[in-house]
């Protein structure tokens, strides 16, 4: 067993969905419970090797890469098929295998139009190879190609199944992030060449990197590259614009998946390549990070208090809160990147959460016009104090899982890496603070709008269903989620710790 | 890293088995409640009195628990002041305090000079800590931990906070009998219980923040307990929202406390404060942290200029403002400041010093406290703005040094405090639930002599009057602040706050008359008595909310006094009247005004020497810390001039409103309001009550200029900025590209590039429909072909060689 | 020298059997000018193997007789085809292939 998951666990636990995939692309169209039966197994079944992997990961070397396969790949460009995983990628590895099975259960009487379970189910788990790809990929070449898989899938389920308007949205999606993905390729081949070994793996970079003494400046300008292609996955003020129109037209299922995984790719990669391999160039842009950052908390809460759409709203209000994740990344300390992995987990959960409840409301209503909606704890109460619930952890309240994420970043922010001012940093973290009391304003100004009140009379005398029983299936393990975390962050923190240490100490010099 | 260790084994005399088990388990107070709070929210329901009963009986078992933990403090006070000389031991229970036992050594020489502290052996008084370690949040090398700081100012909280909340859950099971929300009701009840004794025996700053905001939350839920009628809600988020301006300076000062006073690696709150008070912390950094919590307190406490939300959060069930928003969230800034106080001490230096932003915070907030009280037509919003004042009290005198009175005041306003909430809801309870003390009461002496007497006594120890709880606890900090040399052994020298003191104290005899007069004196004016329908509103603007539910059918002979007061429903059709209060309600009427009284056997002034000497100072000796992580207060003595002084300045504030009174009701009894005062004439008068009336303008300022600059224009113009700006870069790139496209195709592409291509390909065509003639399709003519070709490459091949 | 006489003959053939391919339209009779084509050929293969005294011209003559045979039946089935659809054999009809 131990064997086989070190050989094979990591590899079996990326290709199974695409297995599926290709299981359900030779069963007809019509047999719509099969499809979803067997996506359903198969994203269980990812989750089960995946829960395996983090049963028979050595908690004690968390810092250390493990279940590394390392085989030859592409042999002329010296990229190698390189995955392993280590503290910092498992949290995001375990949030990708909750996520998926829940969206596939959410889905399963709620398929947008037009329905078509079947290239939709494809879709989904395609996209969980690429996430999960992209999470143990340890080569720069191999991250780059699952980085890119992900696209594809989200392309066509915004312009397959969004909105109104889902041409524009998953056109810009998709344009939008490409070409973050060129500059990003960009500076992968930069390093590739500079770095002297001609290699992509990324722990090799980034000894070379430390010992060949690579110019500062050819760091900064490589980390600009990287900076602009993660920066927009995150996304960071000012290349946000994607977001709010891709969540808006995004079918449910794609906007939690957006929420919860996509994002945190960006975030990743600065953790995961950015910042190992280019410590001099992460130093040179870490106040600009953590600038952007603040305007970005400040910036997407004002946005938020100017929607009149709750799906747009939430979607801003992702701006705000990658904010936080990324002010912790940009004080380069150990707390901060801690803060902002813990960050990256609560706000999958808790967005997801929110952009469920949103989908439901949109399902029932017609409408997410916040004007139109009102008294929703009348007419659903379960589904009002799931949303009170969800908007409190995601303002951020202590003994819920969003707390964790911001707290740390904001203590973080008073005492950055050495090199970094001081000065300017607590300034951001009074600008971060601040943005606490916008974020409590707008969510619980959408909840008094939505759920306080009394119905609108358009709505007042329809019947509206309350949670049903695939909401609450999906709904229950990140709610609980929510909560374990916050009373016990130690379940994140303590997984990431050791590898963010070590991390720390080679940004500190 | 919990010095509480360090300085048992250094210190030593620490008898383990002193401290009893409910100070070593004091997990027991939030997990009672929190418990109570799960089985109400999910099978509340289900039972048969809806939840109410597991929420009593829950809040009897704390009150319990907090009595034994009361008696087990004074046990454990007494065993250590004693003077025995046990063998070193810690009384910290450790589950898992191993690997830190090393670095615990160094940060105590640090702390502790060692042998000096000799002498103050016999006064150390350890507190019971009690930690979890290692199950909490771990980065690195640094555990934050999880535990409970039991010393007597927590004990003393519990007390109240479990007093209180035991009578306001009896008094709810009546008052909101039949609400359409009663078991979500009972479960906040018991989670704000559960909050608020977390809040009370935290002993790291993270787990404070942590119940902090819960009970803020809690707050949030029950102000906007009515959440349909819009400015309930509007309520509770304001109140939320104020809470978390303040929530910024809790924030930041906590995080600057972490780095300094607790080294980058402890939240710990006796790390911090001893670090504070041994003079290892730099003083700027303390400044620093205790401005920025000072702004926390302005927001939870109702400190001016941010207290607005306190009034407005009336709008809750009038149980919750007597739980809540007087008796024990409120004061959670004030316990914040004790808790903290080496920090706030030496930050502010309040030692020695004339005046400070804690001291004066607290003074300006009694003084706009109690002028606001005056223009109040809601009873609930008089008492709130008492509120305000009252807490302003306690912060100037954490302000100006005097600890002990400051958690003496604390404790008594409590009392009195939620005696006189609970009495305005029995009041409006049978006053078809209005609060308007102009319109709907009125002579309720005559129809509820217990509501009625228990008021009294309420009023009457909140304006200070001799030797009820109020005077003694007032009188306390008044001594505490040592203005002009009147009293012994102050702290410091303000003046300032003496004398904003003593005003304030005229003021509120004043306010709390007028309350009072309006309320239980003069005659009836209720909706039921003949002609006074709406009575004569004058120029009062103040907008209250009042649901006259007024069903005119003759119902005087039905007000019955003790019985059938089980729904609202049922109550609303006795709407005659007013008639007293069931047991339920009048019962703690009853205990609280008790306590009112008692409470102030207390702290006896140490200077009556007719007392025992065991007798006097009590609430000082089991109260005030005695250890490393306190500072060295002096403590001012009982000022017989300031007491006389204080007792005239209310004795004059009272006889004011009762001649004005005398005078507007000696032509109507129905009266409330001089038909020809200064007010209405205008000038000066006016210009202060229109100031008054409008609070100030703070409101204004907030919602109408701040919130809804941010909501309308800020906000709107970030969205612009995103719409129309960085959105239109976008757009704008893509246009250019599109446009650059566009030439690249019609030009580069169409003509250069794709001309070549289709130059070629026509090329290519033409020579083909040139060739296709030879592809006629018969065999024989290819045939020919070939050996035509091979013929001819045969010639060539022979020919070459 | 003899081996004069067989190319002669050889070439003969060929010119025999080019001027059949070229110049019959029944498909039958072409396909048995290309029987002389091959023949012709053969001959040449197995005069040659006798002037060197190898036997390889021999053994490729056997190997184009066997190839032969193939393309007989299977131009002869081409040609029973063409006569079902057309009830021709001519083979100036059958221009299917015209560009």
């Amino acid at each position: 067993m131990k064997d086989f998951l070190n050989d094979w666990g990591i590899t079996a636990m990326v290709f199974l969905p695409l297995v599926g995939a290709v299981v359900m692309m030779l069963i007809p169209k019509a047999e719509e419970e099969l499809h979803k039966t067997l996506a359903l197994v198969t994203s269980l079944g990812v989750a089960v090797i995946g829960a395996l992997l983090a049963l028979n990961f050595d908690w004690d070397k968390s810092a250390e890469l493990q279940f590394v396969v390392d085989k030859s790949w592409i042999e002329v460009i010296k990229a190698r098929f390189t995955v392993g995983v280590d503290g910092i990628a498992m949290p995001l590895i375990l949030l990708t295998l909750l996520v998926v099975p829940l969206v596939i259960i959410y889905s399963w009487n709620h398929f947008p139009d037009p329905v078509n379970p079947k290239a939709f189910l494809i879709l989904i788990l395609v996209l969980d190879t690429g996430m999960l790809g992209s999470f143990v990929a340890q080569d720069l070449i191999l991250f780059f190609v699952f980085f890119e898989i992900v696209l594809l899938p989200m392309y066509f389920m915004i312009g397959v199944w969004g909105g109104e308007e889902r041409q524009y949205a998953s056109i810009k999606f998709f344009l939008y992030t490409l070409f973050g993905s060129a500059l990003m390729i960009v500076s992968f081949l930069a390093l590739f060449f500079v770095a002297g070994a001609q290699t992509f793996n990324m722990t090799e970079l980034a000894a070379l990197v430390q010992s060949s003494e690579v110019a500062r400046t050819t760091q900064i300008l490589i980390f600009g590259g990287m900076f602009i292609g993660f920066g927009i996955k995150v996304p960071m003020f000012p290349f946000h614009t994607w977001l709010p129109d891709a969540h808006t037209q995004a079918p449910t299922q794609g906007s939690v998946i957006l929420a919860a995984v996509l994002l945190k790719l960006g975030t990743y990669g600065f953790v995961r390549i950015a910042l190992p391999i280019l410590p001099d160039g992460a130093r040179w842009w870490a106040p600009i990070i953590g600038g952007l950052a603040c305007v970005g908390i400040i910036y997407g809460a004002l946005a938020c208090l100017a929607q009149t759409d709750m799906k747009r709203l939430i979607a801003f209000s992702s701006v705000a809160h990658m904010g936080y994740v990324m002010l912790g990344i940009a004080t380069l300390t150990d707390f901060g990147i801690n803060a902002a992995i813990f960050g990256m987990v609560a706000h999958g959960l808790i967005t997801g959460m929110l952009f469920f409840v949103a989908g439901s409301l949109k399902e029932r209503f017609h409408t997410l016009e916040i004007s139109r909606l009102g008294g929703l704890l009348k007419q659903a109460p379960h589904m009002g104090w799931v949303l009170g619930f969800t908007a409190m952890a995601s303002l951020g309240l202590p003994g819920l899982a969003g707390f964790w994420g911001e707290f740390p970043a904001i203590l973080s922010a008073y005492n950055p890496a050495p090199g970094l001012s001081v000065g300017l940093f607590r300034f951001y973290m009074f600008v971060a603070a601040l943005g606490t009391v916008l974020a409590a304003g707008y969510l619980l100004w959408l909840y008094q709008r939505t759920a306080f009140g009394s119905p609108k009379d358009e709505f007042a005398h329809e019947h509206v269903h309350d949670v049903g029983t695939a909401e609450w299936i999906a709904w229950l393990p990140m709610l609980v989620l929510i909560v374990l975390l916050g009373f016990l962050p130690v379940i994140i923190f303590g997984m990431t710790s050791d590898a963010v240490e070590v991390l720390a100490q080679a940004l500190a010099g | 890293m919990t010095p509480a260790v360090l300085f048992a084994s250094e210190t030593g005399a620490i008898a383990a088995e002193s401290a009893g088990w409910f100070l070593k388990n004091a997990w027991v107070f939030p997990a009672i409640p929190f418990v109570s709070f799960l089985l109400i929210l999910f099978f509340g329901k289900r039972m048969p009195k809806k939840g109410a009963e597991v929420g009593v009986a829950a809040l009897s078992l704390v009150f319990v628990c907090a009595l034994a933990a009361g008696a087990q403090w004074v046990s454990h006070v007494n065993s250590e002041t004693g003077g025995h000389g046990a063998e070193p031991s810690a009384d910290t229970t450790h589950e898992d305090d191993a690997p830190s036992a090393a670095a615990h050594a160094t940060v105590k020489a640090e702390v502790e000079p060692g042998a000096e502290q000799a002498e103050q052996v016999h006064h150390v008084v350890h507190p019971v800590v009690t930690e979890w370690k290692s199950d909490w949040w771990t980065i690195g090398r640094i555990d934050f931990g999880i535990g409970t700081f039991v010393d007597g100012q927590a004990v003393m909280m519990l007390f109240v906070v479990g007093l209180i909340s035991l009578l306001v859950h009896v008094f709810s099971t009546d008052y909101v009998a039949g609400d359409i929300r009663y078991t979500h009701y009972f479960a906040f009840l018991s989670l704000f219980t559960a909050s608020m004794l977390l809040l009370v025996l935290a002993n790291n700053l993270v787990m404070f923040i942590t119940a902090w905001e819960l009970v803020g939350v809690c707050s949030f839920a029950l102000i906007g307990h009515w959440w349909e009628d819009q400015q309930n809600s509007n309520a509770a988020l304001k109140a939320f929202l104020t809470n978390r301006v303040g929530d910024i300076g809790l924030l930041i000062g906590m995080i600057v406390l972490f780095f300094t006073a607790g080294r980058g690696e402890s939240f710990n709150i006796i790390d911090i404060n001893v670090a504070a008070a041994s003079g290892a912390v730099s003083h700027t950094a303390l400044l620093v942290a205790s401005l920025c919590l000072i702004a926390a307190v302005m927001s939870k406490s109702g400190q001016f200029i941010l207290h607005t939300w306190l009034p407005d959060a009336m709008a809750g069930p009038t149980p919750v403002s007597a739980l809540i928003h007087a008796a024990t969230m409120v004061v959670a800034g004030v316990f914040m400041v004790a808790r903290l106080y080496p920090v706030f001490f030496s930050g502010l230096s309040i030692a020695g010093s004339p005046i400070n932003a804690l001291a004066a915070i607290g003074a300006i907030t009694t003084m706009v406290g109690g002028s606001l009280a005056f223009v109040q037509r809601d009873i609930k919003k008089v008492l709130a703005y008492s509120t305000v004042s009252q807490l302003g009290y306690m912060i100037m005198a954490l302000g100006v040094g005097a600890w002990t009175a400051a958690m003496f005041h604390l404790m008594t306003h409590a009392f009195f405090k939620a005696c006189l909430f609970l009495g305005a809801g029995s009041v409006s309870h049978a006053c078809n639930h209005s609060f308007d003390m102009k319109q709907d009461m009125g002579g309720l002496r005559k129809y509820m002599p217990r509501t009625h007497v228990t008021f009294l006594i309420g009023t009457l120890a909140l304006s200070g009057f001799p030797l009820l709880s109020g005077f003694w606890s007032k009188d306390e900090i008044l001594a505490g602040t040592g203005g002009f040399g009147l009293s012994e052994g102050a702290n410091g020298n303000y003046h300032l706050m003496l004398v904003m003191g003593l005003m304030t104290g005229a003021m509120t005899a004043a306010y709390m008359t007028r309350c009072y007069w309006l309320t239980f004196l003069g005659e009836w004016r209720g909706a039921d008595s003949p002609n006074a329908h709406h009575g004569t509103h004058g120029h009062d603007d103040e907008a209250v909310a009042v649901t006259v539910l007024a069903h005119h059918d003759d119902h005087a002979a039905e007000h019955d006094v003790a019985g059938a007061h089980d729904s609202h429903d049922a109550h609303d059709a006795h709407a005659g009247l007013p008639h007293e209060s069931g047991p339920r309600i009048t019962v703690p009427l009853m205990v609280l005004a008790a306590l009112a009284t008692v409470a102030s056997v207390a702290n006896i002034p140490a200077a009556f020497s007719f007392v025992p000497a065991s007798w006097r100072l009590r609430f000082e000796h089991y109260i005030e810390p005695k250890s490393l992580y306190f500072p060295k207060l002096d403590h001012s003595e009982f000022s017989p001039v300031i007491a006389i002084i204080s007792v005239v300045a209310s004795s004059i504030g009272c006889a004011l409103v009762v001649l004005y009174f005398r005078k507007v009701q000696a032509g109507d009894p129905k009266a409330t309001e001089l038909t020809n005062g200064p007010v209405s004439r205008g000038g000066l008068p006016k210009l202060a009550y229109g100031v008054l009336v409008n609070k100030f303008y703070l409101d204004w300022l907030y919602t109408d200029v701040i919130v809804a600059t941010v909501k309308g224009p800020i906000a709107r113009g970030a969205n612009w900025f995103n719409k129309c700006v960085l959105d239109a870069i976008v757009i704008g790139a893509a246009t250019v590209s599109k446009r650059i496209a566009g030439f690249t195709y019609a030009v580069l592409d169409q003509q250069v590039v794709d001309g070549v291509v289709n130059g070629s390909g026509i090329k290519a065509a033409e020579t083909g429909g040139f060739l296709r003639r030879m592809q006629n399709g018969r065999v024989q003519g290819y045939a020919a072909l070939m050996f035509g070709a091979t013929a001819i490459l045969a010639g060539v091949l022979v020919l070459a060689i | 020298m003899w081996l004069n006489q067989f190319l002669l003959l050889g070439a003969l053939l060929f010119c025999i059997g080019v001027y059949g391919v070229l110049a019959r339209r029944n498909g039958v009779m072409v396909l048995m000018s290309i029987e002389l084509l091959l023949n012709a050929v053969n001959l040449n293969f197995i005069a040659f193997g006798a002037y060197h005294g190898t036997p390889v011209g021999q053994v490729f003559a056997l190997f184009v007789i066997g190839v032969a045979a193939a393309e007989v039946g299977v131009g002869l089935a081409i040609v029973l085809l063409i006569y079902r659809n057309r009830s021709s054999i001519d083979l100036e009809s059958v221009d299917l292939l015209k560009g």
